[in-house]
């Protein structure tokens, strides 16, 4: 297991939340109770199995419902 | 698409307005009819647009959000053909909106503040020696970094050649700048004041003590507590409730502008982010002072607290003794000056204490000394015979004690001070009374916290029973305790807590981690050691015992203020219900605009708790601000950090 961290454009509704949380926890790999969105530091963390998935499908599944990463990292 | 229409958002927002300005212009000045509902349609579409498509991205994940309920109604306004409406209600959602997203970023400055202590860049040694500016992501551990003059340190590790001096306020809450040789410790987060410096790194990023606050801050600003957990899952229900109440006043009363009006009203806006809004506020505040709250829950409850405990004397007192008075029977300066020339040689506690108390004076050679086990020292200084030792060491060698002196050894005795007799020739010069002291400011913080509604401060201490005693009565507290173990003290927060009473449990996270994690609140204090971010609810950054009141007030401040917001947000939907109902002026342009204005009301009351200052912090401003001027420039540069 490894851990993404997402740092995303600035959030500004508690919807946006939802819909984040959503869209990671729908890729393949990712550990669905591991994904929190953190509302005021505008970041994203997951934990996801290196073999099934990687930090740029995670990525592009934010990207995909509109929302801007600014930097991911994963460790 | 959908990301084109976030990047233009606050586009698409000015466009409505202007469309409905343009539009009331077209109808006071022009008459036209035609013209003002072509505009007022297009202005409707244009804003819309946008909270439609948002709308269906909730949706497709499936969660029915705010944005459905705005889009229903502006589609109903529609229907009966209410152009004005429809689009007045789109340009304040989407304008609402924009100021909430400003006014939120101001919020959340606090702790942005922070996480820019860390550069972006660091200059890493080559192979040949040279150095290349690289991002922060790309360090490891082992690499060798430049920090140059008023650079910030990027990393934790240790300085390998160079000096300078660093200010490490954002890690220890100590103002006063610390010298750094090859060998010395550096904190990624502080800066480099003056000189140049390389280190070899040993943490980067996450793994840093700076990183690590940085994270548990952004952690605790997301926590939420029971009541916001109760008010989200509530939320969560409650925009299809409005949704599925709209529906069935629509069908009974057949009047589609009142279901669309209770659409807007229904909005869920200054009760769902009102409680978060004052929470991040209080945290960013705190985080800034090194207040680290771990979460709203931890406020909640720190704000309600009855008993606090204290783990140790030396939290309150230097813990090491101190010469607190000096009784002078013969000429004194020649016998402090021989005095200090014996305490030089020898490495007793109390001896550090004297010649740390008499650093000025001179030491002269001594030429001979022997200790009397149990008793002191003799010692042969410049031709004479220096006795300095307890009332023993005076008895063995026959030195006259007159009735007053005899009285001046029993008021230092009982005041707690251990006796250090000095005698020159066979003639007593000297009593000093030693102890450990009172920290200063101590006495007025414990009346603080009294004054914050704190009924119980008690002291759990390792050492014996007078001492404690003494302590206590000095400092009003109302119990104290001597002779405890660790294990005894997490009995003590058990007991309390089983009495009913809420009990916070102050210690430095090390031997008392069993009673920080007991106690409701484990408040942790002196430094960011990982230990102790981790077994506390609230960490102290800076060991000075003022942040406990500071604390307690700010818990406070901040409790209230989401109070305050809960009954805004309350009154406004009662008053929103109530005239709906009762009145003919309420429309759903008018509910938009309550609804938004209510949003703006609770963060701008947010806000006040990022200028919050406790009025004890306040008096002690005052006087740093005297002591920064007459010192000068040097300690300027923190008072803009702190």
């Amino acid at each position: 297991m490894k851990k993404a961290i997402l740092q995303l454009e600035t959030l500004a509704c508690p919807t946006c939340m939802q819909k984040i949380a959503g869209a990671i926890a729908n890729v393949d790999g990712v550990e669905k109770t591991s994904v929190k969105v953190l509302f005021n530091a505008s970041k994203a963390k997951a934990n996801f199995d290196p073999e099934k998935t990687n930090l740029d499908t995670i990525t592009q599944a934010v990207k995909n419902i509109g929302y801007d990463v600014l930097k991911a990292s994963a460790k | 698409m959908q990301k084109w229409l976030m990047k233009n958002r606050n586009r698409l927002t000015a466009i409505t307005g202007i469309l409905i300005v343009l539009a009331f212009a077209a109808k006071w000045l022009f008459k036209s009819e035609t013209a003002e509902s072509g505009l007022l349609l297009a202005a409707s579409l244009i804003g819309g647009f946008p909270i439609a498509a948002s709308a269906w991205q909730a949706l497709k994940v499936k969660v029915i959000s705010i944005d459905l309920l705005v889009t229903l109604a502006i589609l109903g306004a529609f229907v009966i053909q209410e152009f004005e409406e429809s689009a007045i209600v789109a340009f304040f959602f989407l304008f609402g909106a924009y100021l909430e997203q400003r006014t939120l970023a101001k919020t959340r400055s606090a702790i942005k503040e922070l996480v820019e202590m860390v550069p972006e860049t660091a200059l890493r040694q080559t192979a040949d020696g040279d150095f290349e500016e690289v991002d922060l992501d790309d360090l490891d551990e082992g690499d060798i970094l430049l920090v140059k003059t008023v650079g910030k340190i990027p990393v934790d590790g240790e300085v390998v050649s160079g000096s300078g001096t660093a200010n490490e306020a954002s890690i220890t809450g100590e103002s006063m700048p610390l010298g750094k040789k090859p060998g010395d410790p550096v904190y990624a987060g502080t800066i480099l004041e003056n000189g140049t410096i390389r280190i070899k790194a040993e943490k980067v990023g996450d793994e840093t003590t700076f990183g690590k606050i940085i994270e548990l801050v952004e952690e605790a600003q997301d926590s939420k507590s029971q009541a916001e957990r109760l008010i989200d899952r509530f939320s969560k229900y409650y925009t299809p409730v409005v949704l599925l109440l709209a529906i069935i006043v629509g069908l009974i009363s057949q009047d589609l502008e009142l279901a669309v009006t209770i659409l807007v009203l229904g909005c869920p806006g200054a009760l769902v982010i009102g409680v978060p809004v004052s929470n991040v506020a209080g945290i960013g505040n705190g985080a800034k002072q090194g207040i680290l709250f771990k979460g709203s829950e931890v406020i909640t409850k720190f704000s309600k607290v009855d008993t606090i405990m204290f783990d140790k004397t030396g939290t309150l007192t230097y813990g090491d003794p101190r010469v607190s008075q000096v009784k002078k029977y013969g000429q004194g300066q020649l016998a402090e000056q021989l005095l200090v020339s014996v305490e030089k040689e020898s490495a007793h506690p109390l001896a550090k204490a004297i010649t740390g108390y008499y650093e000025d004076l001179e030491a002269k050679e001594v030429e001979a000394s022997q200790v009397l086990q149990g008793g002191g020292i003799v010692a042969q200084v410049a031709g004479q015979q220096v006795l300095v030792g307890n009332r023993y060491l005076l008895d063995e060698y026959h030195v006259p004690v007159t009735k007053e002196m005899e009285r001046d050894m029993e008021k230092l005795a009982s005041a707690g001070n251990s006796l250090v007799l000095v005698a020159v020739n066979g003639q007593l010069e000297l009593a000093l009374g030693l102890k450990d002291e009172i920290r200063a400011g101590v006495k007025e913080d414990l009346a603080a916290l009294k004054k914050l509604g704190v009924k119980n401060l008690l002291l759990l201490s390792g050492d014996n029973q007078k001492t404690v005693d003494l302590v206590a009565e000095e400092l009003g507290l109302t119990e104290a305790y001597g002779q405890l173990l660790p294990e005894d003290k997490a009995k003590f927060v058990k007991k309390r807590q089983a009495a009913g009473e809420i009990v916070a449990f102050v210690g430095d996270g090390i031997n008392d981690s069993p009673s920080l994690a007991r106690a409701d609140i484990g408040i942790a204090m002196g430094s960011g050691t990982d230990v102790a971010i981790e077994t506390s609810n609230v960490v102290l950054m800076n060991g000075s015992f003022d942040r406990i009141p500071r604390a307690l007030a700010l818990a406070k401040a901040t409790r209230r203020n989401m109070i305050e917001n809960i009954t805004i947000a309350l009154a406004v939907v009662a008053v929103l219900l109530v005239s709906v109902l009762a009145s003919s002026w309420m429309n759903m342009a008018i509910g938009m605009f309550v609804h938004e204005g209510s949003i703006l009301v609770v963060i701008l009351n947010a806000m006040r708790l990022l200028a919050y200052r406790s009025k004890l912090q306040k008096s002690r401003k005052l006087i740093e601000n005297n002591f920064s001027q007459a010192t000068g420039p040097y300690t300027k540069g923190i008072e803009s950090i702190q």
